[in-house]
Formats: structure tokens, sequence, C-alpha cells
């Protein structure tokens, strides 16, 4: 169960090898969390993840999960809840894809799209009936400034996590009042694996810093929280900026 | 997914500290027989009994089963009015209670800070009052407990008669079964006032000078403390003793009508949104020092009406919503005597951190009753509340939890929403018998709660 302060005793992550995903489950576990699943497609990398969290003192089990194949979904995921309550459901898979060439291979933007968008929406359904029959818990989902205006430079990766976070707006209306809270988290640029070798755009910031704003959006209950939280106010200019100006700007 | 998000009936649940909501299905059975079926049917998440929502935390929760309304069963049966002993269902409050039984010349034995809690809660949390020191806890004053276990059966326990069962029923939480009704102790009274001594101690050693002086004289005893105040004046406080004010003690125009229960006209609710952060160091600042200055230095013989002597925050309904939609925790602990060293440091500790707490109450207990998880045993206790959103809170509460344990006390689990698990077991010995009891009378786990799944009660 959660506490007071919002802080999960177990945790599923979805996308158990992604940064976030794991600076998160590191600072909830300096908290409350002792259960953490990790989910994502076998792999080194995934069992050092969970190797890495063992030593923290958790109890670490890994889950074969596949963001590309969601008719497995129903079924992997059914199995950690069978375990037990899950308290947090934290959505953290996701892939950046490369622009230039997915603008020329169809396939490949479209592997984009299936990943952050598809396979999201098919896991975030699976994880928030599965939270709302257990009548508490959070879903915390991984969206991106990038999905709230699309840019020249990277709108196949936005578009699909603008996708994403509207399909996050409305569940968590729908799931309003059935215990079940679900979070949408909108970094900006994060210095991972994922953006290595990219230009940071301004505003960037730290897998420990979204983590920690998760950590506080949980005790907020928040539904939307944006990392830095600066963000909110340049994003909501930006949105309104008129178009041939906005081509323009070296974002 | 046949019926996508369908679950009309269902509805989110939270303590009075409005943190933590989870949902259930809310059922309101209106005669044993319903409460009977209610249990059986309530599928497989379980049920928990749930009186007036006045626990502060996830006591009386029950995340994705059922949570068992009992204030439908509020009947009370049967009325002694020379030896004062009267059996009542588990829904009736002692509002109620006092309604009734003081035009009779019987008060509730134990009277917590509000009157808005029932029976079956006052049990089940085996609550205490400004008369601890006396007369000590609720389940002190019950003669018998009507208990409808999660096997289905109804069982009567009474501290002769099946002391196991009636000793873990008393602070159990709900945890060993739905309470259907009890026989209670009354105490007698010749007047529904109270003469009520002030007075005011400039700081903590003064305080507890003070109470441990002549507590003994005084029937109840509490003392309000500034935890806010800092230095020299780190813990003053305002002391209120008092006791039922004899016949004679009455004014003539009060004495024809000594018994009337007349508690002060409520307040409207508190407003549904209140802004987060009303209730920050300054307003509770400013607050703590003008209560602190408004009271008497010493002030002797103060007739007062009993609801204003023992429930002044019954004034205003709804008063947990001042806190905003972050809601608030209530953390009491006690630790026993000889440990003062401990609680000084606990005082400080929450002084310097300048802890915006308006509700701060410092008590001594006396002799402990027998119930396996009861919070109160001989020491000092203190209360105080705190806004949820406080930065930093969950982790210094944590750190509190463990200078109270190290120094032999425990936490109040009626007002918990955010102890570890580990930390129950150091606090509570008995937490092992009193599993062992539960899976004997509830094999399949009917009765839970979402406290029962948080601590791994």
């Amino acid at each position: 169960m959660k506490d007071a302060f919002g802080a999960p005793q177990s945790l599923l992550v979805l996308g158990g090898t992604s940064e976030i995903g794991l600076a998160t489950a590191r600072r909830l576990i300096g908290r409350r969390t002792r259960t953490v699943f990790l989910a994502g497609r076998p792999s080194p990398q995934l069992d050092a993840a969970a190797q890495s969290l063992r030593r923290l003192g958790a109890t670490v089990t890994t889950v074969d999960f596949d963001a590309l194949d969601p008719a497995s979904h129903e079924v992997a995921l059914g199995k950690v809840f069978a375990e037990g309550d899950i308290d947090m459901v934290l959505l953290a898979f996701g892939v950046l894809g490369d622009q230039a060439r997915d603008e020329q291979d169809p396939l490949a933007a479209v592997h984009v799209a299936q990943v952050n968008y598809t396979g999201a929406v098919s896991a975030a359904l699976v994880g928030a009936t599965a939270l709302q029959v257990q009548g508490h818990g959070s879903l915390v989902v991984l969206s991106s400034v990038a999905g709230e205006r699309a840019r020249r430079a990277n709108f196949i990766y936005g578009s699909s996590k603008a996708g994403l976070d509207a399909f996050c707006q409305g569940l968590a209306d729908a799931m309003h009042g059935s215990g079940v809270h679900v979070m949408t988290v909108r970094p900006g640029f994060v210095h991972t694996r994922m953006t290595e070798g990219l230009e940071p755009a301004p505003l960037s910031t730290t897998a420990d810093e979204v983590a920690a704003a998760i950590e506080l959006g949980l005790r907020r209950r928040s539904t939307t929280i944006w990392v830095p939280g600066t963000l909110r106010a340049v994003m909501s200019a930006i949105r309104h900026l008129p178009r041939p100006l906005f081509r323009r700007l070296p974002l | 997914m046949p019926v996508p998000f369908a679950a009309p009936e269902a509805v989110p649940v939270t303590g009075w500290g409005r943190t933590a909501p989870t949902s259930a299905l809310v059922l309101r059975p209106g005669s044993y027989e319903e409460a009977v079926r209610a249990l059986a049917e309530c599928g497989g998440r379980g049920a928990i009994a749930r009186g007036l929502g006045r626990a502060y935390g996830d006591a009386a929760q029950n995340a994705g089963g059922a949570v068992l309304d009992m204030t439908g069963l509020d009947r009370i049966h049967e009325i002694d009015a020379v030896g004062g002993l009267v059996t009542c269902d588990a829904g009736v409050s002692l509002h109620r209670l006092m309604q009734v039984m003081l035009p009779l010349g019987w008060f509730v034995p134990v009277s917590p800070g509000t009157r808005y809690v029932t029976v079956g809660g006052a049990i089940g949390a085996d609550i205490h009052g400004k008369n601890h020191h006396m007369s000590g806890s609720f389940s002190r004053h019950v003669r018998a407990i009507e208990l409808l276990t999660g096997d289905g059966e109804t069982r009567v326990a009474t501290p002769e008669d099946e002391p196991d069962l009636f000793w873990a029923t008393a602070g159990g939480m709900g945890l060993t079964g739905v309470i259907l009704a009890a026989t209670l102790q009354m105490l007698p009274v010749e007047t529904s006032l109270m003469t009520v001594d002030t007075e005011r101690a400039t700081d903590l050693d003064d305080l507890m000078a003070r109470l441990a002086a002549d507590d003994h004289r005084y029937r109840y005893s509490v003392a309000w403390i500034d935890l806010l105040a800092r230095g020299a004046r780190t813990g003053r406080a305002v002391l209120t003793r008092g006791d039922h004010a004899p016949l004679e003690a009455l004014p003539p125009r009060l004495r024809a009508d000594p018994l009337a229960f007349r508690p002060a006209s409520r307040l409207p609710a508190a407003p549904r949104f209140v802004p987060e952060g009303l209730l920050g160091r300054r307003s509770v600042g400013l607050f703590n020092e003008f209560w602190y200055r408004k009271a008497p230095r010493d002030q002797r013989g103060r007739l007062q009406k009993l609801a204003a002597f023992f429930h002044p925050l019954d004034g205003l309904p709804e008063w947990n919503r001042i806190y905003g939609r972050g809601g608030f925790v209530q953390y009491q602990f006690v630790v026993g005597y000889g440990q003062e060293e401990a609680l000084r440091r606990i005082v400080r500790r929450i002084g310097s951190r300048r802890c915006p707490s308006f509700l701060a109450v410092l008590k001594r207990f006396g002799e402990a009753d027998p119930g396996w998880l009861s919070f109160p045993m001989p020491g000092w206790t203190l209360a105080l509340d705190l806004p949820a959103t406080l930065p930093g809170l969950a982790a210094f509460l944590d750190e509190l939890d463990d200078e109270v344990a190290a120094a032999g006390g425990r936490v109040y689990l009626a007002k918990d929403a955010r102890m570890r698990p580990d930390v129950l077991a150091r606090m509570y010995p008995r937490l092992d018998d009193f599993r062992e009891l539960r899976s004997r009378y509830d094999p399949r786990r009917v009765i839970t709660s979402d406290l029962a799944r948080r601590l791994a009660v």
C-alpha cells in the first residue's frame, strides 16, 4: 500500500533498463519500496539492473515483456499482479529513433510509433485495469515535452509522445474516483543513453531529477508534472508562438 | 475486458486525514443478518468495518474490497439505569450515548477528543481520553463484545470467558472481526458540567513537573503544547485539568436541570476547498502565540460544558478540510516513564524543524490495559498533526519512529498512515500472537484493511 505521502511499497517498471525508470526505483527503494518488478526483453542489461537494485535491499524480479507484442501484455503483467498488490506501475519504455533516417524509412518510423504509442497504450490499459481491480495504485507514464508541440527536428518521436500524452490525460479522467491515480510526466531533454551525442536543449535535466519530481508528484497526487517545473510556463508560451516564428527557432 | 472501467458502486475512501484514497464497495448493513451476508459475499479482497471515519489513516479503508459502514447498526438495546450498564450496537456514536445516558446520570467512561466515534471504533482502536491516568482505555469499561469473525461465526467475547479474543479485539483495529454490539459500564455523574483548572507552563520541564506533581488530583488532565516555541520557551503549554462538577458546585439557576446535555451549536462545516498551505509556520505560529497568551495563567474551578471541555473541535464540522486537498497526518507516540530524555529530544527536534502543528497535546498515561495491539502504556504521550505536504516530513517521521522504538515506546495505529512494517513489530511485542489469532478465527483472511496490508499485520 502507498502511505500518506504516496510512497509505494511495490513497484513495477515497464522498460526495466530505462535510466529514468531505474533512477526512480532507486529513489523509491530509499523510501518504502521493498518489492520491484523490472519488465523488459530478457538481456544482460536487465539482469544487471535487477542486481543493482538488489544491492539496495529490494526484492527484485525480472519479467519478460515486449512493448512490440501487445497481445502478450495481459498475460505478462497478469503474472505480476497475481503475486500481490502493485502500488505503482511506471511506464518507462520508449525509443527516440533517428529522425533523419526514419523520415526515409517509414517502417523505422512506424517502429517508433509502435513502441512509444501503441505498445504504451496496451500496457497502460492492462496496468490501469489491474490497478482498478485492486482499488488503488499509481500509473506513472513517461511522456515528453516533445509531445507538446511538434518540432521539425523530432516530430516522429514527438508525435508518438503526443498521442501517448493525450491518451493518458483521458485515462486519468476515466480512472478518477476509482482509487487509481494516473500521472503524466513531461520531462524536457534528459541526459541519458537515449540522448547521448545529441545537443542538449535548454532546461535539460537528469534522470535523478525526474525521479525526484516523480516522488514529489506521488506525494501531491499530481496528474501532470513537468521536469524541470519551469518547462510548464516555457512550453505554455511556445505552444502559442505563431508558426512561422516557431519554425525559425533553433529548437 | 468485458466492461471497461465499470465500477459504479466503488467509491474512494480515506481516513480523517484525507490522505491515500483507495476505492472500495461501501455496504451499510442495517441488521446483523445483513452484516453476516455482506461478509459472506464480500469477495476476494475482503471487508473491514468502518464507523464514523475518525481514524486518521487507512485503518477503515479496504482497497478493491468492501467497507462495512456500521453506522446503520445504531440501536441501543438495553440500559441499566441503576448500574450504568448499556448494551448497544457497534454503530452507536458516543454522541448518541451522551444524549441518552447523561439525563440518567451516566457519562461515557472514556471520551476522546471527538464524540463522533462509534462504540465499535472505540473498541477497535481501544481509544483513550484525558482520564487515562485514572481510568485506563475504553476497553477497561467494556464488559462484553459481540463479534462477527471472518469464519462467519458470531461470538461473544468477555474478559473472563474469551480473554484472548477479547483482548485481541480491543485495539485490534477491526482485524479480528466485525464488532456488532457491546456492553459498556458507564460512569456516574451528578451534572453535565465540568470544573476546570487552567494553568500555563513556561517550558517543557515546567510542564512535565506540573503534570507529574498533581495529575493524581484530577480525573481528567491534558496539556496543549506549543511545538513552534523554541529556545527557553520550548515546550511551553497550557494545562487544563478537571473533573465532573458535583451538584453543589452549580449555580442555583443550573441546578434545576443539572444533567442536561447541551453541546454548543455547531458552526457551518469547513468549506470543501481550502487553499493548501493555509496552516503554515506563520499562521500556526501566530495562532499558538495567541492561544498561549489567551490562556489564564492560573484559574481554578471554572465551570465548563462537557462538549467545550472534551470536544472543542466538534464545534467545526469537517474540520479536517482546513488542511486543503493534500490532507494531514497525525503523529502520536508514547514513551515510558524513565524515558523523559527521549521525549525532550523529540520535542526539541520538532521545534527546531519548525513543524507547524497547532493541535499538539501532551498527556501522562496510567496503567496499560491488556489489549494486544492497544496503544496506551504508562508514560508520556505526545500527539501532533502536520500538513502531509510538508517537505521532508516522511523521512522526519521515520526518524522519530526509530527514536520512539529505541526508547521502548510505540506509535498509535488509529492515527498512523505512514509507518514502516518492520517498526510495528518492534513497537507491539504481541504482534505475532495477534497474527496467529487472526489466522485461527479468519483462515480465509476475509477481514482485512489497507492498514493491515501496509503494515503486514
